[in-house]
Parts: structure tokens; sequence; C-alpha cells
């Protein structure tokens, strides 16, 4: 177990700091869709709400749960993705209008 | 098939960091959701057919409700809400790693298989953060949908009570690490972390929500990041990182654009403490019509326009815009300058103006336009107040001393469209208002844009 917490740990920190490298090169202008892209992507906790959810032998208890938090993840995903496209369909650049 | 899911993981972890490599400019963005798009869709379809998963009646019943509710969330939300719809999103992610958590929780002790101090401390961890990020988020949402008062809500020792609680929070959550079986204390540990989330956010003004929405983002992410060290899954972990990281940029970005500390943020309930300080003395002003800034708009060479929050509250963008045509169309160079914490999130001002089809290359950062503001003939400030505050630069008593903000005071004219002279909402008087070169211009900012576009076109003709 001691070697999967190193392992988790190690992929944490790369994960971290690729996460700070790219976010940090994302222009102002897009602050706002970068917020509700990343939000869409952390919704990925839809992955253990299923797992769950479906674990074999699950309780009612487990079933409930985890059916609101997909519910939950699932609309953070599809609203996440499709607004976040809305938002960057209507940045335009002049010689782009019309 | 059951190794499968993990190279199908690796792929979508590799998407989700391109999609937000591709979101650093507008050319390359709607690859970025197309690619996110592909990794989430990749991930959730290897899980479903690659691993042991039953009980799918309820599941799918889930994605169902999930996706209906979520698209006309996506459509039907004008832009002007969006900060409030990122509120919600971070409350519901949160309740979906909470939620995991705790239901990871019972199952163990259920089954009599109880997890090791390593999960439980991720376990506790991601219930913690994502308890109180759920309710702090519907806090934050219900004062960005004026549901809740925006002024900061404040009594006496709170800083000390919500310590305690945080402390006798934490406190329980080791205990649980130590003792997984006791199964009392999790409810307890849960509602003290859902309390702690609503008394964190309660005491913080509307000014500040910029700061606070990016604090609750990496919070959530986080959360889901500690449900992946919980449920050992690298994805999880990998995604959650991203956010989390992404939260805290954005909120590094907002707290040194308004020069204060984090701690300041969270403890400090700003606007409370500044109204006592309002300066009561009558200053004398200068105001005009519309007729009159039409006539000063329409003889400048160059215009820049500084939105603030009260250009979203009026919804004014699109008349703006009439605005940025006309005046365009007479040979006038118009900008617009957006401060970074300019509305009620992280590029707020930006999705507005963008809504209003005005080009993107005309929207300028605070760095890139403030050495321009001495050859700008107007500066017309719409629903702005403390971010062109000369105060900041020169007045050290000012509260808002040291904080960046736009040189508008170094443009020719003002112009500033505002409903009266009441200080904002930090309860700081503008010095700006009373210099000779300052008009105002009182009115409701979509209303006085009208009103100004309509003087323009007939003096056009004339």
């Amino acid at each position: 177990m001691s070697s999967n917490l190193e392992l988790y740990l190690y992929v944490f920190m790369l994960a971290t700091f690729v996460g700070l490298e790219v976010i940090r090169k994302v222009s102002p202008l897009l602050h706002t869709p970068l917020m509700s892209l990343t939000n869409a992507i952390s919704a990925i906790s839809v992955v253990g709400a299923i797992l769950i959810t479906g674990a074999e032998g699950a309780t009612l208890l487990s079933k409930i749960l985890g059916f609101i938090a997909i519910t939950s993840a699932v609309t953070n995903i599809v609203s996440g993705f499709l607004i976040t496209d809305r938002m960057l369909k209507m940045f335009k650049r002049r010689e782009e209008k019309k | 098939m059951a190794h499968l899911v993990n190279y199908i993981y690796i792929v979508s972890a590799a998407l989700f960091i391109l999609s937000l490599k591709w979101m650093n400019t507008p050319v390359t963005a709607r690859r970025g959701v197309f690619a996110g798009e592909t990794g989430m869709i990749l991930a959730i379809g290897g899980t479903l057919l690659a691993r042991d998963v039953h009980n799918w009646t309820w599941i799918l019943a889930a994605f169902f409700i999930g996706t209906a509710v979520g698209i006309p969330i996506a459509y039907i939300m004008p832009m002007t809400a969006v900060p409030q719809r990122t509120a919600l999103s971070h409350a519901c992610g949160a309740l979906a790693a909470a939620l995991v958590g705790t239901a990871e929780f019972y199952r163990s002790n259920f089954l009599h298989q109880p997890l090791g101090n390593f999960e439980m401390v991720a376990l506790v961890l991601e219930t913690l953060l994502g308890f109180l990020t759920f309710t702090g988020s519907l806090m934050a949402m219900g004062k960005l949908q004026e549901v809740l008062p925006q002024r900061p809500i404040t009594y006496k020792n709170q800083n000390f009570i919500n310590l305690s609680l945080f402390v006798i929070a934490a406190g329980l959550g080791v205990r649980l690490v130590l003792v997984p079986s006791d199964m009392w204390i999790f409810p307890v540990f849960a509602g003290l972390a859902l309390l702690f989330g609503v008394l964190l956010i309660i005491p913080i003004g509307g000014a500040d929500m910029p700061t606070v929405i990016a604090l609750l983002n990496s919070y959530a992410g986080l959360s889901a990041c500690a449900m992946g060290f919980a449920l050992d899954n690298k994805l999880l972990v990998i995604a959650g990182a991203l956010d989390g990281s992404s939260g805290l940029i954005l909120s590094i970005i907002m707290c040194k654009a308004m020069n204060r500390s984090f701690t300041n943020v969270l403890f400090g309930a700003f606007g409370q403490v500044q109204a006592s300080k309002t300066a009561t003395q009558q200053r004398s002003y200068r105001s005009a019509s519309a007729e009159e800034a039409a006539s000063i708009l329409e003889s400048a060479g160059t215009v820049v326009i500084v939105p603030g929050y009260g250009l979203a509250v009026a919804q004014a963008q699109h008349k703006i815009r009439e605005l940025f045509d006309n005046l365009t169309r007479r040979g006038i160079d118009v900008k617009f300058a957006i401060h970074p914490v300019a509305g009620r999130m992280p590029g707020h001002m930006n999705v507005l103006l963008a809504e209003a089809d005005i080009p993107y290359d005309r929207l300028k950062e605070m760095d890139d336009i403030n050495s321009e503001f001495p050859q700008c003939d107007v500066a017309l400030i719409i629903g702005a107040n403390d971010v062109t505050n000369p105060a900041a630069r020169t007045d050290k008593t000012s509260p808002i001393y040291g904080m960046p903000i736009l040189d508008v005071d170094k443009a020719r004219t003002v112009l500033v469209i505002k409903r009266s002279m009441s200080p904002g909402f930090a309860g700081i008087d503008n010095d700006l208002y009373y210099m000779d070169k300052t008009l105002m211009l009182f009115g409701d900012a979509k209303a006085f844009v009208s009103e100004i576009l309509k003087e323009l076109p007939t003096r056009a003709a004339a």
C-alpha cells in the first residue's frame, strides 16, 4: 500500500505541475470558459459514482447516494461542455465578422 | 478487457491535458472542448463496458436526468447569469464527490472490510472538501443571484467560531481515520462540514466573488482528486489535480488584481469594515446630458470603454455594441479596457462583450491598455467603480491603496455612467468623479447608452 501511495502522490504532483503550466498560458480573455471547461472535466468523478452505484450487491443507500452523484456529475458534464462551446462560439475576430 | 479500461483512462487523461492546452487562444479553444468531450466519452464508455457494472436502471436513469437538466442549463442560461451557473456547477461537482465518499464509507462498514489508513485519509479529505464546497457554492450562488444579501453578513467572534468549527470537524476526521468503524461520527462530521461551508461564504461580499468562485473551483477539483486516491483511480487524480490547479491560478490572479491575500478575502469581510469610513463631506462634480456626451464622443479620435459589473446588471452589452459600431464607422478607434476583477467571475466581461459580437481583439487587458490612456481622448466608464479609483495609486490611507487599477484618470476626458453619486460596493468614495476632466452621466447604463445613440445619428446627418 505504501508504494501505491507513493505512486499516487507522484501522479498528483506531476498532474498539478502540468496543470499550473498549461493554465498559466490561457488567455485572460477565456477565463470564464476555462472555468466551465475544467468544471466539466473534473466531473470525471462520474466514473467513481458509476463504480459505487454499479457495484455487485450495492446497498440501497449506496444506490441512492450514487444515483444523486451520477445525476449531479452528468449535469455538470453536459452543461459544462455545451456552455463552454456556446461561449467560445461567440469569440470572433474582426475579420471573421459577417 | 478489464485491463483495457486502464489504457483508455491514459488516453482520456492525455486528452484532458490537451483540452486545457488548446484553451490558450480563442483560435484553438473549440478544439479543446472537443478533446475534453472525447476524453470524457472514452472514460465513461470504458468504465461502463469494461468494468463489472450492475444496477443499470439506476445508472441509466441518473444519466438521463442529468442530461435532461444539463442541456437546458447550457442553452437557456443568459450570459449575464454565467457566474451563478458556475457556482451551481461547483456545488454539483462537490456534492457528487462528497456523496461517493459517503457511500464508500458506509459500504466498507456494512461489508466489514475496513478501509486502510491511506484510503480513509483520502476519503475524509474528499468528503470534507466536498460537503463544504457544496454549501459554500450554494451560498455564493445565492449571493450572485441576489437571493441572499450581497453585503457581508457578519457577527461577533465570527472568525473564532468558524475556526473552532473547522478544528472540530478536522478532529472528527482524524478520529474517523483512526477508528473507521465509528459510524455515528460520520454524519456529525458531514454536518459540520456542510455548516462550515455556509459560514465560510456568508461573510464575503459580492465584489470578492471572482476570488471566491475561483477558490471553490479549486476545492471542488481537489475533492475529485481525493476521490481518485480513495477509489484507486489515477484518471480521477489527474483530472482533479488539473481542476484544482486551474482554480488556484485563477484565485491567485484575482487576489493580485485586488492587492489582497487569500486570508484577507476569506476572513476580511471587506465591505463591512469600510462602510463606516465613507467620507460624508460634499464635494463638487460636473454632470452632463446625453447630448453633450454624444458630441464629446463623436469629436474624439480614440475612445476606451471601461466596463464593470454595472454593465452586467443593466444588460447593456448589446447597446454598447451599437455604440461601438457607430463610433467605429466614424473612424474613431474604440477599445475596451478589462480589469481582471471586473464583474463577478474571472473573464466575465469578456464573455458578455463577445456575446454582443464585439471582436475580441478590441478587448484589452489592464497591463496592455494602461500605457495608452495618456493618448486617449475619452475614457467611457460603464458600471465600473473601484477599479478606476486613482486613490489606489496615490492615497496611502485608502483601503484599496496598492490595488492595480486602470489609469482612466490619465485620459483627456472621462465620462462616467452611473446611477447616482453613492459610493460603490466597498463604500469607498472615488476621487475620479471629482476631477475637472470628469463628467458624470447619471442614469441606467442601458438607457443612457441608448440616449447617446439617439443623439449620434442626427448629428451625423446635420
